[in-house]
């Protein structure tokens, strides 16, 4: 009789166990569509927190956002269509990366163009040092025999 | 000017444009999200009302006026900070503001516009809050300003204050009526 119990009791609690992981595999259901979701909602920023991908963030907003990609690429939608939807709603700015355009031409050339403002204030510089070097009198045999001499002088 | 006086001065005023830049970008909001939305025709929802839920509208039956549409949430600390504003402008009678329950639960909906004052000329239930991605919401509350075309005009992110009412809204809504 305690036994028939004890069985009972381990049947609920696996049948509960069961229930609670139901939702997990409801996403596991379709690996290839999971992993596609993730990929263009990496590709989508959050808007509540802002320096969070769509695919990082757990704001409500980024959950209900990453369902209505889901649907979209389960209904067939491409990534792009996907990405245009967002950004039609939400503007640029909801694209994680930045679309390569006249406006953002300083954002995505800014660097390069610092790296190379760098590259030939260097460049200048090593050129004037170079050209002071050369203009410096060479040492005649007189004045290097006197600071032998000196050198020697401070030796042990 | 010498070259001498220019390379003497060169790091103050490379120090001056960054303060400038800096500067700048301190005054800049980056949680306000320009809406892509401003000058072209209001999204199209079709939403059941919150006092008759079989009653449904649409922004076509509000054509021909200038309207405010008004994304809220009895469970948004900041909505209820700007609920005042919203009910003064609504007794002033300065303008329909259509209300966008997001997200919430219509009892609780119900309850608060009993209790703080209702300043819609009609509540609409967003459950899901679809029709508000449409919109471009992603924080509540938001504010929309459409014409008579239909057209939206301006947006507003976050609590409306009594001050930003009188400054942007009430005065571009008197323009678009008149």
């Amino acid at each position: 009789m305690r036994a028939a119990a004890l069985h009972l009791l381990t049947g609920l609690a696996l049948a509960a166990g069961a229930a609670l992981a139901a939702p997990a595999t409801d996403t596991a259901a379709d690996p290839a569509l999971e992993a596609r979701v993730n990929e263009v909602a990496a590709e989508l920023r959050c808007l509540v927190c802002q320096n969070q991908s769509l695919a990082d963030s757990h704001a409500p907003l980024a959950i209900d956002l990453k369902n209505q990609v889901r649907e979209q690429l389960q209904a067939g939608h491409s990534a792009q269509e996907v990405v245009d939807y967002m950004t039609a709603r939400y503007g640029d700015f909801v694209r994680y990366r930045p679309a390569w355009q006249a406006k953002t031409l300083l954002l995505w050339c800014g660097p390069l163009l610092l790296v190379l403002a760098g590259v030939a204030l260097l460049w200048r510089a090593l050129a004037r040092q170079q050209r002071t070097q050369a203009a410096e009198p060479a040492l005649d045999a007189d004045a290097a025999a006197r600071a032998d001499r000196l050198l020697d002088a401070t030796g042990p | 000017m010498t070259r001498a006086t220019l390379r003497r001065f060169l790091p103050l005023g490379l120090f001056l444009g960054l303060a400038l830049m800096l500067g700048v970008g301190l005054t800049l909001k980056p949680r306000e999200v320009p809406s892509p939305f401003i000058g072209k025709p209001a999204p199209a929802f079709t939403l059941p009302r919150l006092d008759d839920p079989a009653r449904q509208l649409t922004p076509g039956a509000l054509q021909g006026q200038v309207w405010v549409l008004n994304i809220w949430a009895s469970w948004c600390a900041p909505c209820r900070e700007e609920h005042p504003v919203l009910v003064s402008a609504a007794k002033a009678q300065q303008v329909p503001i259509v209300g966008m329950n997001y997200k919430d639960d219509p009892r609780n909906a119900q309850e608060w516009l009993l209790r703080l004052g209702d300043p819609y000329q009609v509540s609409l239930v967003d459950r899901d809050g679809r029709a508000a991605i449409d919109y471009g919401v992603y924080g509540v509350p938001e504010t929309f300003v459409i014409d008579k075309a239909g057209v939206v005009r301006f947006k507003h992110i976050g609590p409306l204050t009594a001050e930003v009412w009188q400054r942007d809204l009430l005065p571009l809504i008197q323009r678009l009526k008149g």
